[in-house]
């Protein structure tokens, strides 16, 4: 039951993008399309899943003034491994994803629970906190590239629905933005309804 | 000329904010107050200038020549940590006032996906020394920018009426992307 809860709060309660704002460069700059974000998310899932699991393997071992430093080499590490995987299986995907791809050593999302979690609670328990938050994050990106494709190139994960010009902005910078805005709008309304 | 060009590219065509997404946590973090955009502005140009400038160093002398390329994450991240916590010693000993300023927004800055944006674009596009660091310079300047406007534009939403579901962040994103359609207008002037 308590394993559900520790699962289930990184889908809805406290999603990382919608509620927490975290890791919101990757969220806004690969979402141009839902299989990006898709891809996207299930990166960062592994990359913080595992990440997770080291961290609470040696969290008694590391001293607490080189916590921080420590947590960013182990993310680093599995950035690296997710980057030489990409290139090596999916050089298309790898290259959509570009430059994002090495920030996930950044998003605050993934040290975020490497600090504030996988440091302080069993192994287990990291694991599932790591993957509920992580396909949270991977729900909150695929949403909102489908999103953008749909409204941007008329498609539905690679899927042509109509033919001729969509409203292209949405696919451009400001489309990030203003899809990201309005979904957060709409994500209060929710709250409004079920509180 | 040339650098220049990498200026006004930087700041304005591919704004490292509205058209790159870089630094987004910052952007819409710390721009609630001019002042404290300000103060940030100031830390992390400091910061982003000598990193670029130290890592390009490090990866065209040590990692190209050994062969370790794919160590190019790791240890970008890792000169960057040390960078800010090595400012911010000297900075406390030689300028308090200036440390006092910046003080908060250094440890802030490790995780600004900004300063290793940099870092790494400054590498694949192959720029030399100079001008990794004209990048750099330009980059910051973009940043600073567009984190001082959108500050001050926010400090006047705070004086209107705004719908109550779209307090705070989501009109935030959406003002954002009113200036990012503002920014489109330079696309093509380089």
């Amino acid at each position: 039951m308590n394993q559900w809860k520790n699962f289930s709060k990184g889908l809805i309660k406290e999603n990382a993008v919608f509620v927490l704002f975290l890791g919101l460069c990757p969220t806004l700059a690969v979402t141009t399309s839902a299989i990006n974000g898709l891809a996207m998310g299930l990166a960062t899932t592994f990359v913080l899943v595992m990440s997770n699991l080291v961290v609470s393997l040696i969290k008694n071992l590391i001293p607490d003034k080189v916590r921080i430093p420590s947590f960013i080499v182990i993310i680093a590490s599995f950035v690296t491994v997710v980057e030489l995987v990409m290139k090596g299986y999916v050089p298309a995907l790898f290259d959509a994803l570009g430059l994002f791809i090495p920030l996930i050593v950044v998003n605050c999302l993934v040290l975020g629970r490497a600090e504030a979690f996988a440091s302080k609670n069993t192994i287990w328990s990291s694991i599932v906190d790591g993957t509920g938050m992580g396909l949270g994050f991977t729900m909150a990106l695929t949403v909102l590239g489908a999103v953008r494709e749909l409204l941007g190139s008329g498609a539905f994960f690679g899927m042509k629905l109509i033919s001729g010009d969509a409203l292209l902005l949405f696919i451009l910078p400001p489309g990030a933005f203003l899809a990201l805005g309005y979904l957060l709008v709409l994500v209060n309304m929710l709250k409004e309804k079920t509180a | 000329m040339e650098y220049v060009i990498i200026i006004i590219a930087a700041v304005f065509v591919s704004n490292i904010v509205l058209n790159q997404f870089l630094g987004i946590c910052p952007f819409i973090g710390v721009s609630s107050k001019v002042e404290t955009a300000i103060g940030m502005t100031g830390a992390v140009t400091f910061v982003m200038v000598i990193a670029t400038l130290v890592t390009y160093l490090i990866y065209h002398s040590v990692l190209v020549p050994l062969d370790i390329i794919y160590m190019r994450t790791i240890t970008f991240i890792l000169v960057i940590a040390s960078l800010v916590q090595l400012v911010e010693i000297i900075l406390k000993k030689i300028s308090p006032p200036l440390y006092q300023a910046l003080g908060i927004f250094l440890p802030l800055i490790t995780t600004n996906c900004a300063v290793l944006g940099v870092a790494v674009l400054a590498v694949q596009k192959d720029f030399n020394l100079l001008e990794s660091t004209v990048f750099a310079i330009g980059n910051a300047i973009g940043f600073g920018l567009v984190l001082i406007t959108f500050s001050g534009i926010r400090e006047q939403l705070d004086l209107l009426t705004v719908p109550a579901r779209m307090k705070g962040v989501p009109i935030a994103f959406i003002v954002a992307g009113l200036m990012a359609l503002a920014f489109m207008g330079f696309a093509g002037i380089v």
